[in-house]
């Protein structure tokens, strides 16, 4: 559901801060307000983690990371994110390729259902696989061995589970990482329109040529955030991953899984240093997000100052 | 040789087109109708008995008062954000811009163990409001608590870009026709954000009506109580009972995309040509 | 190179944007397409670009665009060799200025590439050519609207095209860069003698600019001809209107009665002022303002009998000979009037009263001699 939220497509103008005589106590207490309520929902959240983690010191927060459960979990999580990122990003780059360069029916409808597992619970989007690989599920039966003399031997062979086991977890990520790449990509590719397209066809350039060499480089920055909150998603999911995992420390638990087990085992400070790993990520993500917009607001007031250079001349 | 009928300039479109909506129909829509379609083979016995017994009724009240009143809490202190963020210059601004998508990017289970560990007898905030009365961790509070973190991006997010984009020349042109800066801020203003606050509140709203990680750890989980709807999905698939699971998702999907379709007809409705 | 456009359709949705439009462009020439914005003259550019694609026409020969003859209609954009600018110039934006210009002929598969020290020989070349010498390392964000304008000309003209298609070359401009650019290309054009078509919708930079004038309306051609041509011989109210100041008047009433036509056109250049009762054909008016600052004096005046409102141009020392005054009676003397009754074109010499039915290329026919 995060639609709106965290775009690039939007730069804003350089800003006019205009505080229109608003008198200093309304500014401090609306300051004020704001601050306490930030300092409270997010300061106070991030803080917690990484005192908690570091309750027993250095040693114990390295500690948690030397056990080989962690070290596994650590493992699965990169594999999933590792398939899941370059999946989506390989759709998202499709998805707004065909939405953005092109004028078709049901495009409105198109944008819609891209965004919609944005508004599915992860619970459900979990569900929905046990729904179809499980025992009872439509594909399900496809998949027990004993039904299918020419796929069995194979399915055997390569012991091939999907729920309560990687693949599961897999595509949870996949599902509920789905739109990150296209929803940064689509609006971007629009507002840049297709003229610089259109002008390397003129100039020769082959479809791919173009692709590579003008689409991608305009929209790198746009991509780049993409994937990175993509990435992060699909490493801190848990919901999705934890309705398809087996729940088996060491094989089918990922780092939020095995921070709820370490956690659940009332080893908080154990809990907390993985989690830090994942906090820290996303602070790594909110870091680069606000580096992105600053290089699209920086080409923008390029653009705005040549244009006041051409005025002055 | 006749021209096709339709010829696109641009290269990749049947490809494009083609790959994206494969992987849409793999990945998301034949899941998502694959569980309609058995919630749809249930008999209407087992499907009422499945969505509507008074546990999942405590459930329901429960997910979607507490997301209502969490994302209602988000509107006046989004709005305010936004309007700190976009109007006035204070050492910390750039940070706390940033600071707001943390919900947004924090592991939903990083953000519940913390939030519990705040809230808890002897955390940080707990030790002084239990013995004030108040308890918030393994409370309906604590839910709450929960889906305001969740939500806290939306509004402020939504409302952001359009007060970046309001021109100051018309507060300037009512305070030239002599209204005061709260007549101002009433008549002209507001009316300008109300789209945008009832699009971030529909949308803060959806979200937290599916969370799940991070409540799940502040809630306490006592059925009747504490107890919310996606919780009760995972216990039923736990215990086996697809049935009743596929149900109820199918019961939050519809509530979900209804909130989906409200958010586009809000937008639409606004978007309207010759509406202000 | 010629250009050919036969019986070309193009439909977005319900919209028309070019119902049946045949056009011919001789080689070296330099042809604006004019018109207001919707008339179509765009996507036509776009369609001898290749950028878009005509309706599929049932007949054979409709629907087509040829070059030199040679049928291109299926032939794509980037092998139809025209060099294209476009409106907002669409540089790309991560390349240097250098960069952009050696675009195309960087994409050409290994054999047909030239080297790159000709590569690079090419683009300096091309940088002279446009006065940006010394820009070649900087990226098109850091340059003005004008300088922009000639890298994208550099980089349409870096394939060496046989064509060259501007689309609103100086829509982007400032009125001051707009005349410099202006002149400027009409020198390149007389050093390479690129078959040249430009799009504009300002009637003053296809008048002064162009060899042949295309006048575009609601998807269709109004007229082709020469800059002279199309402004002393419109063929439809809607040229006459479009290009230059021109008096719509209503006839019918008074003196002025022209066969079948309720409206006549003067340009105000064709007005002339007098004092006193005037001659049978000329029309009594009150001055109600004298705009003297410029090169022409402008009178706005008023018919006396039905009250509408028209301009003069007189000259600043005719001017200062009559030295109006507000409120004053003149006689308004019309050297030319156009007149368009059932899409026939007459021209009036007011002077003596006679009317002439033109044909379209403006030779008298049958002296219809008519007083008015």
């Amino acid at each position: 559901m995060a639609g709106t939220v965290s775009t690039l497509a939007y730069v804003a103008k350089p800003r006019q801060r205009r505080s229109l005589g608003d008198p200093w106590w309304v500014r401090a207490a609306l300051i004020g307000t704001s601050l306490l309520f930030v300092a409270v929902f997010v300061v106070a959240p991030l803080a917690v983690v990484f005192t908690e983690a570091l309750r027993k010191g250095w040693q114990a927060y390295f500690a948690a990371f030397a056990d080989s459960d962690a070290r596994a979990a650590i493992r699965l999580t990169l594999l999933a994110a590792g398939i899941a990122v370059p999946l989506n990003l390989v759709f998202g780059l499709a998805a707004s390729w065909a939405i953005a360069k092109f004028e078709f029916r049901g495009k409105a409808l198109l944008i819609t259902l891209i965004e919609l597992p944005f508004a599915v619970s992860p619970v459900i989007a979990g569900l929905v696989y046990v729904l179809l690989f499980g025992a009872q599920g439509w594909l399900g039966p496809y998949l027990d061995t004993g039904n299918h003399p020419w796929l069995g031997p194979w399915i055997n062979a390569h012991d091939l589970q999907i729920i309560f086991a990687v693949p599961g977890i897999v595509l949870a990520t996949v599902f509920v990482t789905f739109p990150f790449v296209a929803r940064e990509l689509i609006p971007l590719m629009q507002a840049q329109g297709r003229d610089e397209e259109l002008a390397a066809l003129t100039l020769g350039a082959t479809g791919w040529q173009t692709f590579c060499r003008i689409t991608l480089p305009n929209v790198k920055w746009g991509l780049f955030y993409g994937v990175v909150l993509c990435n992060a998603r699909a490493m801190g999911e848990f919901g999705a991953v934890s309705v398809l995992s087996g729940h088996i420390r060491g094989e089918t638990n990922t780092i939020p899984l095995h921070v709820e087990i370490l956690y659940n085992e009332y080893n908080l400070q154990a809990a907390f240093a993985v989690a830090s790993l994942l906090t820290l990520l996303a602070l790594v993500t909110l870091v680069l997000k606000n580096l992105v917009e600053w290089r699209h607001r920086r080409v923008l007031e390029a653009a705005a100052a040549a244009e006041l250079r051409q005025f002055a001349t | 040789m006749p021209a096709r009928p339709h010829r696109n300039v641009l290269p990749g479109f049947g490809l494009s087109l083609g790959f994206t909506l494969a992987y849409l129909g793999v990945i998301v829509l034949i899941p998502l109708v694959a569980l309609f379609a058995r919630a749809a083979g249930l008999s209407w016995h087992d499907f009422l008995a499945a969505v509507w017994s008074p546990r999942v009724v405590a459930s329901y009240e429960l997910t979607f008062g507490a997301s209502f009143l969490a994302a209602l809490f988000n509107v006046p202190f989004g709005v305010m954000l936004a309007w700190v963020l976009v109007r006035y210059e204070f050492p910390g601004r750039k940070v706390v811009d940033a600071l707001v998508d943390l919900p947004f990017a924090l592991p939903t289970a990083v953000a519940g163990i913390a939030l519990t560990a705040i809230y808890a007898k002897n955390g940080w905030f707990g030790q002084w409001l239990e013995p004030l009365g108040i308890k918030v961790a393994y409370t309906s509070l604590g839910v709450w608590v929960a889906l305001t973190f969740i939500g806290l991006p939306f509004v402020v997010r939504t409302v952001q870009p359009v007060l970046e984009e309001l021109e100051p020349e018309l507060e300037e042109a009512a305070a030239t026709l002599g209204a005061t800066r709260g007549q101002a801020f009433r008549r002209i203003i507001l009316p300008a954000l109300r789209p945008a606050i009832l699009t971030g509140f529909a949308l803060a709203f959806a979200r937290a009506v599916g969370e799940y990680g991070s409540v799940i750890f502040i809630a306490g989980n006592r059925p009747m109580h504490t107890e919310i709807t996606p919780l009760l999905i995972v216990t039923k698939l736990e215990q086996y009972d697809y049935r009743g699971a596929t149900a109820l998702a199918a019961v939050m999907l519809l509530g979900s995309f209804g909130l989906l379709l409200l958010v586009q007809l809000v937008q639409r409705h606004y978007a309207r040509p010759g509406r202000a | 190179m010629s250009i050919e456009v036969r019986n070309v359709s193009k439909h977005f949705g319900a919209f028309t944007a070019l119902g049946g439009v045949s056009l011919k462009v001789e080689t070296g020439r330099l042809t604006a397409l004019l018109g207001p914005s919707g008339s179509g003259k765009t996507t036509l550019l776009r369609i001898i670009a290749g950028l878009e694609f005509p309706d599929p026409a049932a007949d054979p020969g409709a629907g087509q665009v040829l070059f030199h003859g040679e049928d291109v209609s299926q032939v794509s954009a980037g092998k139809r060799g025209v060099g294209f600018v476009f409106q907002h110039y669409a540089l790309f934006k991560h390349m240097t200025v250098a960069e952009n210009i050696a675009f195309g002929l960087t994409v050409r598969p290994r054999r047909l590439r030239p080297a790159r020290p000709e590569i690079a020989r090419r683009v300096n070349e091309l940088l002279r050519l446009v006065q940006l010498e010394k820009l070649g390392g900087r990226l098109p964000d850091q340059l003005s609207g004008g300088q922009r304008q000639r890298v994208a000309l550099a980089r349409a003209l870096a394939m060496e095209p046989k064509v060259l298609l501007l689309d609103e070359p100086f829509g982007a401009l400032d009125a001051q860069v707009r005349k410099e650019m202006r002149s400027w290309l009409r020198s390149l054009h007389e050093r390479l003698h690129v078959t040249t078509v430009f799009v504009t919708h300002d009637q003053e930079e296809a008048l002064e600019l162009a060899d042949e004038v295309v006048v575009m309306n609601r998807a269709k051609i109004e007229q082709v001809g020469t800059p002279q041509e199309v402004y002393d011989r419109p063929v439809s109210p809607f040229v006459i209107e479009f290009l230059g100041n021109v008096n719509r008047l209503a006839a019918g009433s008074g003196k002025l009665r022209p066969p079948d036509a309720d409206v006549l056109y003067v340009r105000p250049h064709d007005v002339d002022l007098q004092r006193g009762p005037g001659s049978t054909h000329s029309l009594r008016a009150r001055v109600l303002h004298v705009f003297s600052a410029g090169s022409y004096g402008r009178v706005t005046l008023e018919r006396l009998d039905n009250g509408e409102h028209f301009e003069a141009e007189v000259a600043r020392d005719r001017l200062r000979e009559l030295d109006l005054q507000q409120g004053e009676e003149v006689a308004a003397m019309f050297r030319h009037v156009r007149l368009f009754p059932r899409g026939q074109f007459y021209e009036a010499d007011v002077r003596d009263g006679r009317l002439t039915e033109a044909s379209s290329d403006a030779a008298p026919t049958h002296g219809a001699g008519e007083h008015i």
